[in-house]
């Protein structure tokens, strides 16, 4: 068990490509931490320089408060979970199991009773003589997972291990190693650019973006008060809607507007935003929010578009819709039809409006 | 081709007869011939079927050799062990140099890596024959003339393996190494833990391609030993061959080449389960 503090780490590859830009991060003990990012945004860069796999171009690397910078892999107690599994083909499942143990002369009970210990918390134990080979991609997954189990390590990190099994299975094992979290109390890693995986599984989620952090916070606030476009825009799905409005001041009150858009600003909000006739701001706003609204609702507080399209999910109906060249998706109950180029009113939820600087994108 | 008739099965099975045929007859004469009397088979017709001289003709050729001044009289089972020993070291030895070497090019970063790498690969244009002038006269002055090493060493280095091990290697994902990293793996243990058990295929195959050519080397032998004992059985066929004012004593020779064919033959025969098994599994 232990903490991993990060201090102005940052990784420039020999090309001079600048992978990860003075990263700052706290991770608590026994916390499950998960950086989540797009492909390319240094999240795996980072993990990697966590595990000693990539070296440190600058700051410092802490785990357990000791400075890593220097140490081997195999000697900073961490264990890793690779996307590919990475066990050895040649060896059995056991083998695989035991050879960290055996690397660092564990006694030979000791080995036994760590491997069957981690086999049967990851229902393994019927296949322990088999080769990976034969195994299935769940069985592989939890083999690599038992791997660094019985290393009983200060930290596991995981790059990205779903990401190669079907849908299904996928479901399944998050909520597993949710499980396997909460039993072992261990602190974790974990890299994803799937933010249904951060969301559920972290109870801190990093959100990165071309080397640098955008946001931390637990899963629900990253939902519900986004620092930014960025971090708005790529936790949810589907992702929230923006608009460039301008602000006018119209009977005491405060109007978000632009072609085909009037909304009313919140007071709370309005506060917020501070002096603002004139200014402009980007609107953002989640499709669980809008609700699609009679034809003779309040016109003084709407936006109103042409239906293009309509997704329907069974549960729920995706409708987008063009309002003034925004192309914004409103989640609908799925028993009301809706016609394509249908004129249509949208009201937002007050409580759900974003409004973000259109120039630095930071939230207002 | 879905379709299964009859007489299309049996054209295929009289090309394939033929083909056997066409490879096996020469090699059925070479024995008929290694068992009879030389008048026997320097009169027409040539004798089709064993003669009676078959245990006469190899044991007199494997226990007391031929009589004829360059043959000298060394019997064959020397030049079969000379030659066993020389295709062996060879064979071994490639194998260790360049896994070691395709490892070090694969697996470190090291200044010049690149360069190192092309170096060895373009030594794979120069066949022995093309240096061997300079070989020789480096073997020559260490002293090496008439001995094993100096039958074997400057065979060592190969462009070839070195270059197959490496495209093995690139296969075998980084995350395996990274995860042997983890594993508290350093380099050497490694290579003997994960690399060369992936390897054995490879190696095997290899076995048998570098084990004949060792096997089949003539020039550089020839080269090498003037000294009776270091003979090898390739070299030792033609020395047979080569007699003034008679003729060669072709039973013997064509007995001497049957025993020459057979280490080749019986390498390929133990490891060709081995080359199945590298074709068919192409996981790692």
């Amino acid at each position: 068990m232990a903490t991993v503090a990060l201090e102005n780490v940052g990784k420039v590859y020999p090309g001079g490509v600048e992978a990860v830009k003075g990263v700052t991060l706290d991770i608590p003990d026994g916390s499950f931490t998960v950086l989540l990012g797009p492909s390319g945004c240094g999240k795996s860069t980072l993990l990697r320089m966590i595990a000693g796999l990539e070296t440190i171009t600058t700051g410092t690397c802490r785990i357990a408060d000791r400075i890593v910078n220097d140490v081997e892999p195999a000697d900073r107690d961490i264990a890793m979970v690779f996307q590919n599994y990475a066990l050895y083909p040649h060896m059995s499942v056991y083998d695989n199991m035991a050879y960290g143990l055996r690397n660092r002369r564990t006694p030979k009970d000791e080995i036994d009773r760590r491997v069957k210990d981690a086999a049967r918390i990851l229902a393994i134990g019927d296949y322990l003589d088999r080769k990976p080979r034969a195994l299935s991609g769940g069985q592989r997954q939890r083999v690599a997972l038992g791997r660094a189990i019985v290393r009983d390590p200060k930290v596991f990190l995981f790059d990205e291990p779903l990401s190669n099994l079907d849908a299904k299975l996928r479901v399944a094992t998050r909520i597993e190693l949710r499980k396997l979290h909460e039993r072992l109390g261990t602190t974790s890693i974990y890299v994803t650019h799937d933010q249904v995986e951060a969301m559920t599984l972290g109870d801190r989620v990093v959100v990165m973006r071309e080397g640098t952090v955008q946001q931390v916070g637990p899963p629900l606030e990253l939902y519900n008060k986004p620092a930014n476009t960025f971090v708005a825009g790529f936790i949810g799905s589907p992702p929230m809607n923006f608009a460039d409005v301008s602000f006018t001041e119209r009977d005491g009150r405060l109007v978000a507007e632009a072609d085909s858009i009037q909304i009313v600003v919140p007071e709370p909000m309005r506060r917020r935003i501070g002096r603002s006739t004139g200014r402009t701001a980007t609107l953002g706003i989640r499709p669980e929010n809008l609700r699609i609204a009679t034809p003779d609702a309040d016109r003084s507080n709407a936006i109103t578009g042409v239906v293009q399209v309509v997704e329907h999910l069974g549960a729920e109906s995706l409708v987008a819709v063009d309002a003034g060249g925004h192309l914004l998706i409103a989640k609908a109950d799925p028993t009301v039809a809706f016609a394509s180029n249908e004129t249509v009113r949208l009201t937002p939820d007050p409580e759900a409006l974003h409004f973000f600087d259109s120039t630095s994108g930071a939230a207002l | 081709m879905v379709e299964r008739r009859p007489w299309l099965t049996l054209l295929a099975h009289v090309t394939l007869a033929i083909g056997v045929l066409m490879v096996a007859f020469p090699i059925w004469v070479t024995f008929v011939a290694s068992t009879h009397r030389p008048e026997d088979i320097m009169t027409a017709p040539i004798p089709l079927w064993p003669g009676t001289q078959l245990l006469a003709n190899y044991s007199e050729l494997l226990f007391s050799g031929l009589k004829n001044p360059s043959a000298g009289g060394v019997p064959l089972w020397r030049m079969m062990a000379n030659s066993l020993v020389m295709a062996l070291i060879i064979a071994i030895g490639k194998i260790v140099l360049s896994f070691m070497a395709a490892f070090a090019i694969v697996y470190f970063r090291f200044p010049f890596r690149m360069a190192a790498f092309w170096l060895i690969f373009m030594t794979l244009m120069l066949p022995v024959e093309v240096r061997i002038v300079p070989t020789f006269k480096v073997v020559a002055d260490l002293g090496m003339l008439n001995s094993y090493a100096g039958l074997t060493v400057p065979l060592l280095a190969s462009a070839t393996a070195t270059f197959l091990f490496r495209q093995f290697f690139l296969t075998v994902p980084d995350e395996l190494a990274e995860a042997a990293r983890m594993d508290g793996a350093g380099p050497l243990r490694f290579m003997k833990d994960i690399l060369l058990p992936l390897s054995t295929t490879n190696i095997a195959a290899l076995f048998v391609i570098m084990f004949t050519f060792g096997w089949n080397q003539y020039l550089w032998p020839l080269l090498m030993t003037t000294d009776r004992q270091y003979m090898t059985v390739v070299m030792g066929i033609q020395r047979m061959i080569n007699v003034a004012d008679t003729d060669p004593q072709w039973p013997m020779v064509m007995a001497a080449v049957i025993l020459a064919m057979l280490p080749p033959v019986a390498i390929v025969v133990v490891l060709q389960k081995w080359f199945v098994k590298g074709l068919v599994e192409t996981e790692k």
